[in-house]
């Protein structure tokens, strides 16, 4: 599994060798790896950046979580209420315990509808818009992406 | 000696460990949930072994998942960085009946730090100062207390935590009401009428100290201070705290390592002190029985790379310094890094990172695990990389800090990078020294803004 790749170390060495001389910036490219080390400014001391990224760049994003649920169109006359974040959705307060809303439900713009889990924090989803649950799309427990509709609502 | 290490945690710190055990010729077996095999850490580590699914109680926090992938890993020592399993008395019997060593004290300690009231008394007994109070069963009992040590004082629920059901009482005359209500809250809130009375510290530092002991000796490393917070998550952390009268520093260091040999603690410990801004006092809270997140700023001033000291003391090597070899110099700052809207009240910003680039140059340290293209999965906490600078003195690595975060660039996610500049910029912690009110103050400016 270990690849031969550039480490925080070799970064740092590889500045402190540049600091030593006229040159302001450096790129690299290997196989493995793309490097741009540049110093921000001329002057004597001016700080420095680098940028780093695997030279399959998208092999990182692999890691990207699939979004559980397939994003579906709102029908005609309905509103989605979007995820506010990506996270786990859930439709209760509590396991076991009952659902903040379910289908037939009138809710109002404050109404919670759910909580989106996201990095240990409780997000809770409001319903956005007066009217009546149509339907809940999301599933509980389950992952959702950004603006994924989690439940349709017809306005009132 | 340790030859083959797992690593149970994810993240900049699993990348930290890494990195000393790789240099020490240690074979490196990363632990990873689905979420995390693709992450950088996972590529640098010599073999990974897959622990469970993306949700922490799923794969990190799950005791038998992590002892059964360290037992297949042929692992002779785990080390499990913070948070997670790392304070965990049951993950250290499960690992010790397999055989395998875990990179941390004893269970004895761990045990005795595990609550707040447990690690009160032990310090008691260590000879520690403790905030002057006590439990209170009774009206009668919690007037007692408050006479004992003197008003204004703190009523907080002996089951409670996070804050909820602690009330303020000036003086004597509002103490019974105010003590009926927090005994019904804590009752309503945590089942549990008991009462604890406390000394009401106005302005108080969050300092701590440092430690490493092999069970025989103990030496300290100086002091951290991390007043700087937002609902008691730590933003800021400097090292040595500044503008600390030489008699509370010398007296928080004895008391620290007065702990650690009560405890013939074994190895690496943080002991977390209240200091009274106003008087010097200072009085023990708790100890952390783990490496934490701002060592790098006490590894800055002092040299010392706190991660192999973790693995040759876990190996069953003496301590190989001596409270002599311990020179600090300079100041150093660390700054969390956060994929954090502080502009949104803190909104969590995980997704993809279009851009990273971190700075770098003389006195400047970055411990991250997200490179251009890297993935802040929404699973886990929110730290991204941190910061750490140093300077001879405080006033160079303020400056430091100040142009190191201006070089700081990430793009595709919200980062708690732009409110680090602000804060490097307030002049109250320009001037430094100062208490854990700051944060609240400062936002209530930046607001007002």
């Amino acid at each position: 599994m270990s690849e031969t790749l550039l480490t925080p170390d070799d970064v740092a060495e590889i500045v402190a060798i540049l600091d030593g001389t006229p040159y302001g910036r450096i790129d690299i490219a290997t196989r493995a790896f793309r490097l741009r080390v540049e110093r921000d400014g001329e002057a004597e001391g001016a700080p420095w950046h680098q940028e780093w990224a695997f030279a399959d760049g998208g092999a990182a994003a692999a890691a990207a979580p699939a979004p559980a649920a397939v994003v579906q169109d709102v029908p005609e006359g309905l509103t989605g209420v979007p995820a506010p974040l990506p996270g786990t959705f859930y439709r209760a307060p509590a396991p076991g315990a009952a659902p903040f809303v379910t289908e037939g439900d009138t809710v109002t713009e404050e109404t919670v509808v759910g909580i989106v889990e996201t990095m240990k924090l409780m997000n809770p989803v409001h319903a956005g818009v007066a009217g009546v649950v149509v339907a809940i799309l999301a599933p509980n427990a389950m992952m959702v992406e950004a603006g994924q509709p989690l439940l349709h609502i017809r306005a009132e | 000696m340790i030859r083959r290490l797992f690593i149970a945690n994810r993240g900049e710190i699993a990348l930290r460990v890494l990195r000393t055990a790789k240099r020490l010729g240690i074979t490196t077996i990363l632990g990873v949930s689905e979420a995390d095999a693709a992450s950088l850490p996972a590529r640098l580590a010599d073999e990974v072994q897959l622990v469970g699914p993306a949700p922490s109680p799923l794969s990190y926090l799950n005791v038998d998942a992590v002892v059964a992938a360290a037992i297949a890993a042929k692992a002779d020592a785990v080390h499990p960085g913070y948070g997670f399993l790392s304070e965990n008395a049951g993950f250290s019997r499960a690992l010790s009946a397999a055989g395998i060593t875990l990179v941390g004290p004893d269970v004895s300690s761990l045990e005795a730090m595990g609550d707040k009231l447990m690690a009160r008394q032990v310090g008691q007994q260590a000879g520690l100062p403790v905030v002057p109070g006590g439990e209170a069963a009774t009206p009668q009992d919690a007037l007692a207390r408050a006479r004992e040590t003197g008003f204004p004082v703190l009523l907080k629920a002996v089951s409670g935590g996070g804050g909820k059901g602690m009330k303020r009482v000036d003086r004597e005359e509002d103490l019974s009401a105010m003590i009926a209500m927090a005994m019904a809250e804590a009752q309503a809130s945590f089942g549990d009428p008991r009462i604890y009375v406390e000394r009401f510290v106005a302005s108080g530092r969050h300092v701590e100290v440092q430690v490493l002991g092999d069970g025989h000796d103990a030496i300290h490393l100086g002091t951290r201070d991390c007043s700087i917070q937002r609902r008691f998550q730590k933003l800021v952390e400097e090292a040595p705290a500044p503008l600390l009268p030489d008699a509370t520093r010398a007296g928080l260091e004895a008391s620290a390592v007065a702990l650690t040999r009560h405890l013939r603690y074994r190895g690496a410990g943080t002991v977390e002190f209240l200091v009274d801004a106003d008087t010097g006092d200072f009085f023990f809270l708790e100890m952390n029985a783990r490496i934490q997140v701002e060592h790098p700023v006490t590894e800055a001033i002092t040299g010392v790379d706190l991660i192999e000291q973790q693995l040759l003391i876990a190996g069953g090597a003496r301590l190989s310094l001596t409270q002599g070899a311990i020179q600090p110099h300079g100041h150093a700052i660390e700054v969390r890094i956060n994929a954090e809207d502080a502009d949104a009240d803190f909104r969590p910003s995980p997704g993809t990172a279009r851009r990273a680039a971190w700075p770098a140059g003389p006195g400047v340290r970055v411990d991250t695990h997200i490179a251009t293209g890297g993935v802040v999965p929404p699973y886990y906490d929110s730290l991204m990389g941190k910061l750490i600078v140093h300077g001879a003195t405080r006033a160079d690595a303020v400056a430091r800090l100040q142009a190191a975060l201006g070089a700081l660039q990430i793009e595709g996610l919200a980062t708690t990078a732009p409110l680090h500049a602000r804060i490097a910029a307030d002049p109250r912690f320009v001037a430094g020294g100062v208490d854990t009110r700051f944060f609240d103050a400062f936002a209530a400016t930046q607001e007002a803004r």
